[in-house]
Parts: C-alpha cells; sequence; structure tokens
C-alpha cells in the first residue's frame, strides 16, 4: 500500500476508533472500576479504596433482585409482544399489500418516530389516566403500573421491530414461496418450513433493538408506571438520590450482563450471521 | 477556604439551583417576576436549573457547573463539608443585617460561627386534599397513613428518602412506646419501624411525586386526592382552577425546610451570586418569593411589603417560638442530630430503606 493511501485509510479509522476506544470502551472501563470504590457515607464524596462490597449487595440485596427480575420480564414481554404484533403486520406489508399500501404503511410505522419519546410517554399518561380518553371511552383503564409500562414500551419500540422483520419478509424471493405450494405444501406449512428460518435474523435484530431499550429504559415508568420502580430508577435513585456512584456503577454491571447474555444466545441461534 | 473581601461588578452571567419558584421570571405568571428586574439591574444574566430533591441539588452542585443553590437543611452539611460550597462574608450582603436572629449561626447553616450562606425562608410541609373527594376535612397525618386505605390507590407522597422522617414524626405523637422524639434521630428499630409505616401506605400510593409538576398533574387529572405536599403547589392547582384543593398543617405537627442560598467553591460569578443573595433577600423581593412559595420569608423588613396584610403573621415569619415547632430536613448522621448519641442511622441507610419501601 502506498503511503498516501496509507494515510488516507488513518484519516478514515482513527475518528471512528478512537471515539469507539476512548468515548465508548473508555466510559465503560470507567464504570466497571468505579463499582469497586466507595463513597463517604455523610458527604457522598467518593472514596478511592478498593472494595467488593458493592458487587456483593447487588447480589444479595433482595431489592435489587426483585427489581432485576422485574426489569428482564418487561423486557422480554415488551418483545414478544412487539414480535406478535410485528410479524403478522408486516408479512402483510411486504407480500399481501399493493405497493400504493405498503408505502401508506411504511409511513404510518415510522412516522411516530419522529415525535419526541416525552411527547409519546405523556401522550400515555393522559391517555390511561384515570379520567382519561380512554376510560371515557370504555370505561376501563389499567391506571399506572407495570401493565402500562408495557403498553407504553411496546408503543414506543414497535417500529424498531417492525423495520427489520418487513425488510426480512421483503427479501423472501416470491419464487420460493411459489416453489414451495407447487410441491404441495400448504399455505402454514410454507410459512413454517421456508419463510421463518428466512425472517428469523430479522425478528431477532428486532428484538436486539426491543429487549436493549425496554432494559435500559427508567423515563417511561417514571411517567407511567405509578409506584412501579424498574432496575434503571434503582441505579437512578442510587445515582442521584444516595449520591452512591459506586454501588450504581455495580447495578449498572447488571442489564450490560443481561444485553451480552441476550446477544450470545441470538448468536448462537445463527440470526446475527446475515443481519 | 477565604470568603470572598468584596463584591466586584457581575460577570454578566449567573447560573443558579433553585427549588420550584424561587427564581421566577414571568414564564410561569407574568405578573411573578423577581429575575427580569435583577438582570435589568446588575446585568447578570440569570440561568435557573431546578432542583426537584435535595439529593439532586447536591448531585448538581458538585459537577462545579452552577454559582449557587438554595439549599434546605438536608443539603447544606453535605455541601459544606464535601467543601461543595464556600464560606459566605456576611458583610458583602447589606440585607443580612436584619435577616430573623433565628435563622442565623444555626447548625444547618453555619460551621464554628462562619456562615456558609445567607438565610431565604422557610416552612411546613403541607397535607394536600381534594375538597371534591376528600370531604372529611382532615387534619391529622393518619389520612396519608393508618387511613390512608380510604383512598386506596389515590394517596402520594414525596419521593425521597427523607420523607421517612414525615412517618417517624406521625409515630412520635401515635406510637409514643417507640420513644421517638426527632424525626431525623431514629435508631435501627425506629427506622424499621417507619418502615414498615410507609410500607404499609405503599398499598395506598397511586405514585410517589419529587417533580412537583408531576404533583399538579396528578392531582388536576384524579390520579392523587391527598398527600404531602407544598403551598407553591397548592397555588398552581389553584390557579388553573381545574380541581379544588385544601392545604392543612396537621396537628402532629410537620416536617419542614429552612432554606439557605449558598456560594459554589468553584463560582464562575461569584460577584453576580452575591449581588442576587442580596437581591433575593432585600425586602420586597423576599415578600414575593415568600408569598409566591407559601414560606414564611427569612427577611423582617419583608413583612412590611406583603400584598396580604397578615401574610407574617399568617405564617408566623418572625415567631421564634413556632419556628422551633417545626421539623427542618436535616441530613441523619450515626452522630445523632438530636444530640442524644451515636447510634443512630444515617442517610445512606435511609436511601437503602426508601428503595426498599417503593419494592
Amino acid at each position: 500500500m502506498s503511503v498516501r493511501r496509507r494515510i488516507g485509510l488513518a484519516f478514515l479509522l482513527v475518528p471512528p476508533l478512537a471515539w469507539l476506544v476512548v468515548a465508548y470502551l473508555g466510559s465503560l472501563a470507567v464504570l466497571l472500576v468505579s463499582a469497586f470504590w466507595s463513597t463517604n457515607s455523610f458527604t457522598g464524596a467518593v472514596v478511592h479504596r478498593f472494595t467488593t462490597d458493592n458487587i456483593v449487595r447487588v447480589f444479595s440485596d433482595a431489592v435489587f433482585r426483585i427489581t432485576t427480575v422485574r426489569t428482564i420480564s418487561v423486557a422480554l414481554l415488551v418483545t414478544v409482544i412487539c414480535i406478535v404484533l410485528a410479524v403478522p403486520l408486516a408479512l402483510y406489508m411486504a407480500k399481501v399489500a399493493s405497493p400504493r399500501l405498503r408505502l401508506l404503511l411504511v409511513i404510518a410505522v415510522t412516522t411516530p418516530l419522529w415525535a419526541s419519546y416525552l411527547v409519546k410517554a405523556y401522550a400515555w399518561r393522559m391517555l390511561l389516566s384515570p379520567e382519561g380518553p380512554l376510560s371515557w371511552a370504555s370505561g376501563y383503564t389499567p391506571g399506572y403500573g407495570l401493565t402500562a409500562t408495557v403498553i407504553t414500551l411496546t408503543y414506543l419500540w414497535l417500529p424498531y421491530m417492525i423495520i427489520p422483520v418487513f425488510a426480512a419478509f421483503d427479501r423472501v424471493p416470491d419464487s420460493l414461496i411459489d416453489a414451495s405450494s407447487d410441491l404441495g405444501a400448504s399455505d402454514f406449512s410454507t410459512l413454517r418450513m421456508v419463510v421463518a428460518p428466512l425472517v428469523f435474523p430479522g425478528i431477532a435484530a428486532g428484538s436486539i433493538f426491543t429487549f436493549s431499550l425496554s432494559l435500559g429504559d427508567y423515563i417511561a415508568v417514571t411517567i407511567v408506571g405509578g409506584k412501579t420502580q424498574l432496575l434503571g430508577n434503582v441505579i437512578y435513585g442510587q445515582l442521584v438520590t444516595a449520591n452512591n456512584q459506586p454501588l450504581a456503577a455495580a447495578l449498572s454491571i447488571i442489564p450490560l450482563a443481561a444485553i451480552i447474555l441476550y446477544l450470545l444466545a441470538m448468536r448462537r441461534t445463527g440470526a446475527l450471521e446475515n443481519v | 477556604m477565604e470568603p470572598l473581601s468584596a463584591v466586584g461588578n457581575g460577570e454578566g452571567q449567573l447560573n443558579i439551583i433553585a427549588w420550584a419558584g424561587y427564581a421566577e421570571d414571568g414564564s410561569n405568571d407574568k405578573t411573578i417576576d423577581w429575575v427580569t428586574p435583577f438582570e435589568k439591574e446588575t446585568g447578570c444574566q440569570v440561568n435557573v436549573k431546578l432542583g426537584n430533591t435535595s439529593d439532586e441539588m447536591v448531585q448538581l452542585m458538585r459537577t462545579g457547573q452552577y454559582d449557587g443553590v438554595s439549599a434546605s437543611g438536608d443539603a447544606t452539611l453535605r455541601l459544606i463539608y464535601a467543601g461543595d460550597v464556600a464560606p459566605v462574608n456576611t458583610d458583602l450582603v447589606p440585607n443580612y443585617a436584619t435577616i430573623s436572629d433565628f435563622l442565623k449561626d444555626k447548625s444547618w447553616n453555619s460551621v464554628d460561627g462562619q456562615m456558609y450562606g445567607i438565610p431565604h425562608g422557610w416552612g411546613a410541609n403541607l397535607l394536600m386534599y381534594n375538597l371534591e373527594v376528600v370531604r372529611d376535612a382532615p387534619n391529622s397525618w393518619g389520612a396519608v397513613f393508618d387511613g390512608a386505605d380510604k383512598y386506596k390507590g389515590k394517596v402520594t407522597a414525596y419521593d425521597s428518602p427523607i420523607y421517612i422522617a414525615d412517618a417517624a414524626l406521625y409515630l412520635s405523637k401515635t406510637k409514643p412506646e417507640l420513644g421517638i422524639k426527632d424525626p431525623y434521630s431514629l435508631t435501627s428499630e425506629q427506622l424499621n419501624a417507619a418502615t414498615d409505616l410507609l410500607k404499609a401506605q405503599r398499598e395506598n400510593v397511586s405514585e410517589y411525586w419529587s417533580d412537583y409538576t408531576k404533583e399538579v398533574q396528578a392531582f388536576e387529572s384524579g390520579t392523587s386526592v391527598i398527600g404531602t405536599t407544598w403551598q407553591v403547589i397548592a397555588n398552581t392547582i389553584g390557579s388553573a382552577n381545574k380541581v379544588q384543593v385544601n392545604t392543612v398543617l396537621p396537628k402532629e405537627g410537620s416536617t419542614g425546610w429552612s432554606d439557605t442560598w449558598m456560594v459554589s467553591s468553584k463560582a464562575a460569578h461569584p460577584n453576580c451570586m452575591y449581588k442576587w443573595m442580596n437581591w433575593i433577600t432585600s425586602p420586597e423581593v423576599n415578600a414575593q418569593v415568600a408569598e409566591y412559595f407559601g414560606e414564611a420569608p427569612a427577611q423582617t423588613k419583608a413583612c412590611e411589603h406583603t400584598t396580604e396584610k397578615d401574610f407574617c403573621d399568617i405564617f408566623h415569619a418572625t415567631d421564634s417560638d413556632y419556628a422551633a415547632q417545626i421539623h427542618y430536613w436535616t441530613t441523619p448522621q450515626t452522630q445523632c442530630v438530636d444530640g442524644s448519641g451515636d447510634n443512630c442511622t444515617a442517610y445512606d441507610e435511609w436511601v437503602d430503606k426508601w428503595q426498599q419501601i417503593k419494592g
């Protein structure tokens, strides 16, 4: 490689690599290291002395355990609901709808992404309020709590599921479906044996979005979650209320580990190879 | 660290952390504005960051990006001992001279006779209820504790560990056998009793509030009908006139706050901050703030400038005996803050309990 090309390559790669190493991995490293510090219990100032107390507490304290289970359950539930809603819609969009309707549907799915997160969350707060539109129209509202949180998060992240699943369906050649039915397979068998394996990577990709976004969310739950708290709220509480940065850092390892485990699980299924 | 020796010209900017209602610039209510006249007079552009809880204020001050803060007693000592705030030269704040004597050189705003701020005002946390739903005019905190199931799912509470003191205060009157004397000086056993009370309360809570707009919205939408509040919140709800609320100082007494404007030790605009401290404690402005927020002004001369003539009497502004009865927010420490011993529970234990209460 000529010198000039090397320099050109360096110019191209240094900024993103620097960003990745310094800003991204660097901050993660600081987080992990600070989990082993302690604080002055009165002023809350960080004391740079090594201790494993925080890690031990994270795994032994019942509050943290219950909150972790609750948070992961919410994230999984949101993911499952998103899949259930997205798959038929994406199938319809990709394979059944006319080009015109398909365009309209794509616009309808992506438009909410243009609105601010807070606006959407507060819209649900209004909608679900005891004297809000939902209770006025139907006489029933789940009120603020876990149910409302799952509904809101599902609404917020659904486009992130629909888009990759739609793309996956779109990529399945019609000829494969025709061939399958020519060979005598029923529509259901074609879906199950031909289409499903091909769109699975799309569903997996979408689920990574919905799972990780739900796992880290702590704002929607403060808006529509009533008195419920999720892991993010506990971490925020330790950081801001308790001024206990080391414990907050130790707690942050839980969602980090959950995401890594989820990614590894997805990798085992082979879903990540052609996303 | 040495306090400022002279106030020079303003630096043109001022970044402060304030409680909602403490630094109004007319954006909430056109007639409520004491920031703009200050900016005109001093040339210091004021940037206000609202703090929702004392903990948040401590956290924000620790960033070193602010010039000052209106700190309550549960934040002041943490700020002083962590070196986040500087001692204040009260000679440079002319209005300090006429501030109520019972607010000067107190344990929450001074160390060894050195003031760390200028007192702003004080008041009590109140019980607020929706007049349409709560018809029996409660005058006891029991309405949100032992009797809370009457309003199941409609009770609200302040989302901060310091709220444990409210439960402790209630227990000190209803369960004397626990021996609680000061709601901020709790032994483990007393803290557990307060925690149990709050866990029982949680069954009836709709949501906790720390952001004051959230409580306003919760009352206006009917999500909450009874709970602890500040007078400024009741005023905000009252001015929108969507629901009718009433506030009461319950018979058990109340927790409360005594706020102090403090200067950051890393202040980039100390001159503007000193000018602000003098401005906010000047008789006219202090009267305005106190009336808007619903608290007793620290400035004795403010009483001559309130629009409501007997405002200072209602809030017992110059009554030192009354002021002594409010249990001001203060940071719980192992060394009991009421001086009763050294086996008290510290604030970090309160934080853990609070997270347990919320589940």
